[in-house]
């Protein structure tokens, strides 16, 4: 029953596939992707965590701070974005933003 | 060593299932909702790891910033969240089937590597140096090795901020703004008429 590297990588491995499934399958809603590349960056921790813990170095620790520092600036100009492009169609439906004009 | 493995199997249970639900809810609210479940408990995984800094700055950064930004910007626009799943089972086959492909090709190489790579000969989880908390041993090589990166790291949410007002900021026409240097600019002459009234009679203003 001893909990090894193995299940946390199984976990975040699983992670990983349900957050490019989200942007799969939700491929119109900007909102859920955004959240499925949070999903995504999560599992990519769990996984430097773990290998952290497993090697005994901490520098995984701090890397995993840093994915965590470029996932709140991803969020917060992705989000912005959003803002900027629902006042200007109206819509945040993505799949049809194929034209971009200055 | 028994509760740690349900501890840990409830924690990735409660993990994967929130997950999913963050990309099959109806409403992005839930969704957010869902996200901030799936971040609860993997900071719970981090615990569990003995990685306690981590963990409650996963919960500061994401449920405390991240997920209420996105429950912001969720309730502000007023989108036909309906229409948006449009094609959600239509890509669901080819979805799940790249999905499934990914997952056992993953735990595969995961497996492996945790069994036969430098992690094989590790003795067990450790989250801290001998003698100091996990905050200590982190902040020891952060604030010295990875002094550079740290402030690239602060730039970079400088920029990102930057960003985010530049992109969102809207100067409206019609609105009276302050102007300092043509408020204190201004002479009696400019903002004041002497008019000598006739009794009896109004004003033209």
């Amino acid at each position: 029953m001893t909990i090894g590297l193995t299940h946390y990588l199984t976990v975040a491995a699983i992670l990983f596939t349900i957050g490019v499934l989200g942007i799969f399958v939700n491929r119109k809603n900007v909102i859920v992707i955004l959240m499925s590349v949070e999903l995504i960056l999560l599992a990519v921790n769990i996984n430097l965590v773990a290998f952290s813990v497993f090697l005994h170095d901490v520098t995984g620790q701090i890397y995993a701070l840093f994915v965590l520092t470029v996932a709140a600036a991803e969020a917060a100009v992705g989000l912005a974005i959003l803002v900027t492009f629902f006042r200007n169609r109206g819509d945040i439906a993505v799949d049809d933003a194929s034209v971009m004009r200055g | 060593m028994v509760l740690q493995a349900i501890t840990f199997y409830l924690l990735a249970a409660t993990t994967l299932v929130a997950g999913v639900a963050v990309i099959s809810a109806r409403s992005p609210v839930h969704s957010v909702l869902f996200l901030i479940t799936a971040f609860f408990s993997a900071a719970g995984l981090f615990v569990l790891l003995g990685a306690e800094f981590l963990a409650m700055i996963l919960v500061v950064v994401y449920v405390g910033a991240v997920a209420v930004l996105f429950l912001f910007v969720v309730m502000m626009l007023d989108v036909d969240f309906v229409a948006l799943r449009q094609g959600f089972t239509r890509y669901l086959p080819i979805g799940a089937l790249v999905a499934g492909v990914l997952t056992i090709e993953m735990v595969t190489i995961a497996a492996n590597i945790a069994t036969h790579g430098a992690a094989a000969s590790s003795t067990g989880p450790q989250a801290y140096v001998q003698g100091a908390t996990n905050a200590q041993a982190i902040g020891a090589v952060l604030y010295t090795d990875y002094a550079y990166y740290f402030q690239a790291a602060g730039l970079i949410l400088l920029v990102a901020m930057i960003g985010a007002i530049v992109l969102t900021l809207k100067h409206r026409p019609n609105i009276k703004r302050q102007d300092i240097a043509a408020q204190v600019a201004r002479t009696p002459d400019q903002g004041l008429r002497i008019v000598s009234i006739k009794s009896g009679e109004g004003v033209e203003v």
